[in-house]
């Protein structure tokens, strides 16, 4: 996907003046927190199961290269083909030729933010392949146009009115004066709309949330069972996944899945949780004919062993995201790629290059809520840091911020000088100030929204002195 | 209480001392009732936030340095700011881990250090203070002090024994005003969306004053609330705790 995260400012400036956004927005406020709040208070071992989480994907990765081996060989025996792919590039490759040798026309896909990150759909368009999105949000927004700007909730940027008005839009063959302002009523018509797709499909794409070393299973999970529609039905079932998503055995599945649903909806469980093994065996009753699977690397291997690998322990719940009041000010177009909020702020950079993404790791209060909600304890702030301080080695930091930290850190090692100074300029300006300013030179940033409160008079160190003579040292 | 007569450091911290010296008298002051010998080292300025959090670790470590050299010895450091003390207490180590030397002077430093509120409580056993504060307040939740410190019930429990005082808490008390050091001059327009949401529920309560743990965020919040007109003052906690509110609030003069 093409990025504009170099234009994250103004995205957000942008996004913060929609109104329409605001009110979907208040949406992701409302209805995720409390939600992961009442299902992490009702499992007693919820923190204890944190711990086991990340402590199975630390295992995992330490010993990628082994894991994946073993996944590799699992898949194959069981009648399946991993294909290995260094880039983006790769993986659209890979799947073209797959859907081209099955002579498709039509593919189905289940939701994929791997999909995403190589822009497949636009990939198989432009080779005369149709794809047809199955998630509800994914379709929606595939009838705008749009990309997801959530990873779990795709079209959670858009109110219920707007759908409304797409389906009508798009939807001409139905009767134009049903009801349909019912999420519902909205969500039937899709069903409806997508039943004969999933028949005609020649090809089937899903994601993954885990693929499972010990068995060469890929396991989704989903709350409209379009997924398994999606890769049962078509003679060929292709799995886009990223390397990371290896865990060990389908114990350390159950483990991790108890701490998704709960982070991401706040159910106990996902409504449909999907393991897939190979293609159809000769007793199934049904299945596809063949099974693939595109192990995209893209960036991520190198990610391994150095300041950044915690990231790879996500397990793209969203819960770090939901929390984020800076997401619930922009929502997800305006961080400009694939990957949002806190954990896009990570993982962007890594992926596209930290030129593009710069900003995304710096437009953080590190107020921290993400990191206390994230089941897989990912340290997203410090991390964030550590972005700034490759930034700031690398001179990417803008020029005027840069002189402006200097003069400071200058005197901040100087306590006397500093003190010299502060002691001049603070009565100056609780002189000046009356309490406050509207307006200060060089702070524009800060009155252009809110008055600069005024020092008190005198520093605290100057009425200390007068204070304690002798007292202090 | 615990020991006898601690020496404390008090950490001023850079805005206290530029912006607000009452404050650092009423943390003098409490430290003081709670029979700590209190001391303002000289040799002090900022804890280096601003660089940290800039990437700039060159910077952040020399300031961290002198830090750790101007509080050596003192009983406890304390500071009447979450973020100031998480910084001493949660970052120093971590800034100096190719310097085993500077790093075990900075883990024993960090081992020391305390917010000035949850010190009085958890280390020093106070229960409660003797001050009047007449009206209504509301209590934010500065990000630093509760998510690194877990400082939460500790300002609650002493406003409570605050004479003529009641707490109107404000919906998502929890949720950062926007301030984030310099993201908000970096990112104005996000900041100001986060501290527009604060300023709404502060108001909301109707509380006369809002209070807080740390004068960065006060400030930022203060601005937004005097910019809007809002009849809401701010104060910083300890000075309602001390008992010295003489001095006008936040950003407001005598003059009002
Ligand atoms: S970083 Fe953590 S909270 Fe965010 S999506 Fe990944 S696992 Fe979930």
């Amino acid at each position: 996907m093409e990025s504009s995260a170099r234009a994250f400012k103004e995205n957000a400036r942008a996004a913060v003046a929609d109104p329409q956004l605001k009110r979907a927005l208040s949406h992701v406020k409302e209805g995720f927190i409390g939600k992961r709040a009442k299902a992490a208070a009702k499992l007693p071992e919820f923190e204890v199961l944190r711990d086991a989480a990340r402590d199975i994907k630390n295992h995992t990765l330490d010993h990628l290269d082994l894991y994946l081996e073993h996944y590799e060989r699992k898949v194959t025996e069981a009648g399946g083909q991993v294909h290995w792919c260094p880039t983006a590039e790769d993986a659209r490759r890979a799947v073209l030729e797959i859907c081209r040798a099955a002579g498709a026309r039509t593919v189905t896909k289940g939701k994929s933010m791997i999909a995403e990150e190589i822009a497949l759909n636009d990939h198989l368009e432009a080779n005369g392949i149709t794809p047809v999105e199955t998630d509800l949000g994914e379709y929606i927004i595939q009838l705008r146009g749009e990309t997801p700007s959530h990873i779990i909730a795709p079209a959670v940027h858009l109110t219920k009115d707007l759908i409304e008005a797409d389906f009508r839009a798009h939807h001409t063959a139905l009767p134009p004066e049903r009801p349909l302002s019912e999420p519902r009523q909205l969500v039937n018509e899709a069903r409806e709309v997508l039943r004969d797709k999933y028949l005609a499909a020649d090809v089937g794409i899903t994601g993954a949330n885990f693929l499972v070393a010990e068995t060469g299973t890929s396991v989704i999970v989903t709350n409209e069972g379009n997924g398994d529609l999606t890769q049962v039905l078509p003679r060929v079932h292709i799995v886009v996944a990223s390397l990371e998503k290896i865990v060990p055995t389908l114990e350390d599945v159950s483990t991790i899945l108890r701490v998704l649903a709960r982070s991401a909806t706040g159910q106990e469980c996902s409504t449909y949780t999907t393991f897939s093994t190979g293609p159809k065996r000769a007793e199934d009753p049904d299945g596809p004919d063949q099974y693939h699977v595109i192990l995209l690397d893209n960036g991520r291997s190198s990610m391994l062993g150095g300041e950044f690998q915690d990231m790879l322990r996500c397990i793209r719940c969203g819960a770090c995201m939901n929390h984020c009041p800076v997401y619930h000010a922009i929502g997800g177009h305006a961080y400009g790629w694939v990957y949002p909020g806190p954990m896009g702020a990570v993982l962007t950079p890594s992926l596209i290059g930290i030129e593009e993404a710069g900003h995304l790791p710096s437009a953080s209060t590190f107020c921290g809520r993400c990191e206390s909600v994230c089941p897989m304890r990912i340290p997203l702030p410090k991390m964030m840091r550590h972005w700034r301080e490759r930034e700031f080695e690398r001179h990417l930091s803008p020029t005027g911020a840069r002189a402006g930290l200097a003069l400071w850190a200058f005197f901040a090692k100087r306590p006397a000088l500093y003190h010299f100074v502060t002691g001049m300029a603070a009565p100056v300006l609780a002189a000046l100030g009356r309490g406050r300013f509207r307006r200060l030179p060089l702070a524009g940033g800060w009155t252009a929204h809110r008055d600069m409160p005024a020092p008190e008079g005198r520093t605290f160190r100057q009425l200390w002195a007068g204070h304690r003579q002798g007292g202090s040292r | 209480m615990s020991e006898e007569s601690p020496r404390v450091g008090l950490f001023v911290t850079c805005l206290v001392d530029l912006f607000r010296p009452t404050v650092g008298f009423a943390a003098v002051k409490l430290l003081e009732d709670a029979d700590c010998t209190v001391e303002v080292p000289r040799a002090q300025t900022c804890c280096g936030q601003p660089a940290y959090n800039s990437g700039d670790r060159a910077d952040a470590r020399s300031i961290a340095a002198h830090t750790i050299a101007a509080f050596a010895g003192y009983d406890y450091v304390v500071a009447p700011s979450g973020s100031c003390a998480a910084m001493l207490s949660e970052h120093y180590p971590a800034l100096f881990d190719d310097d085993p030397g500077l790093a075990a002077k900075a883990a024993e430093l960090a081992g020391r250090t305390y917010e000035l509120v949850s010190f009085l409580t958890d280390v020093r056993g106070v229960t409660g203070v003797e001050a009047r504060f007449p009206g209504s307040v509301t209590y934010h939740d500065s990000c630093s002090g509760l998510r690194e410190l877990g400082i939460k019930d500790q300002p609650r429990a002493l406003l409570a024994t605050v004479e003529g005082l009641t707490l109107a808490e404000h919906a998502d008390a929890e949720i950062c005003c926007g301030f984030g050091g310099t993201f908000c001059v970096k990112y104005p327009d996000i900041s100001n969306r986060m501290v527009s949401a604060k300023a709404d529920a502060v108001e909301g309560t109707g509380a006369d004053t809002l209070l807080a743990g740390d004068l960065g965020c006060l400030l930022n919040m203060a601005g937004k609330l005097k910019r809007r007109g809002a009849k809401t003052s701010a104060r910083h906690v300890a000075e309602v705790l001390a008992g010295m509110t003489e001095q006008p609030a936040i950003g407001e003069s005598a003059e009002g």
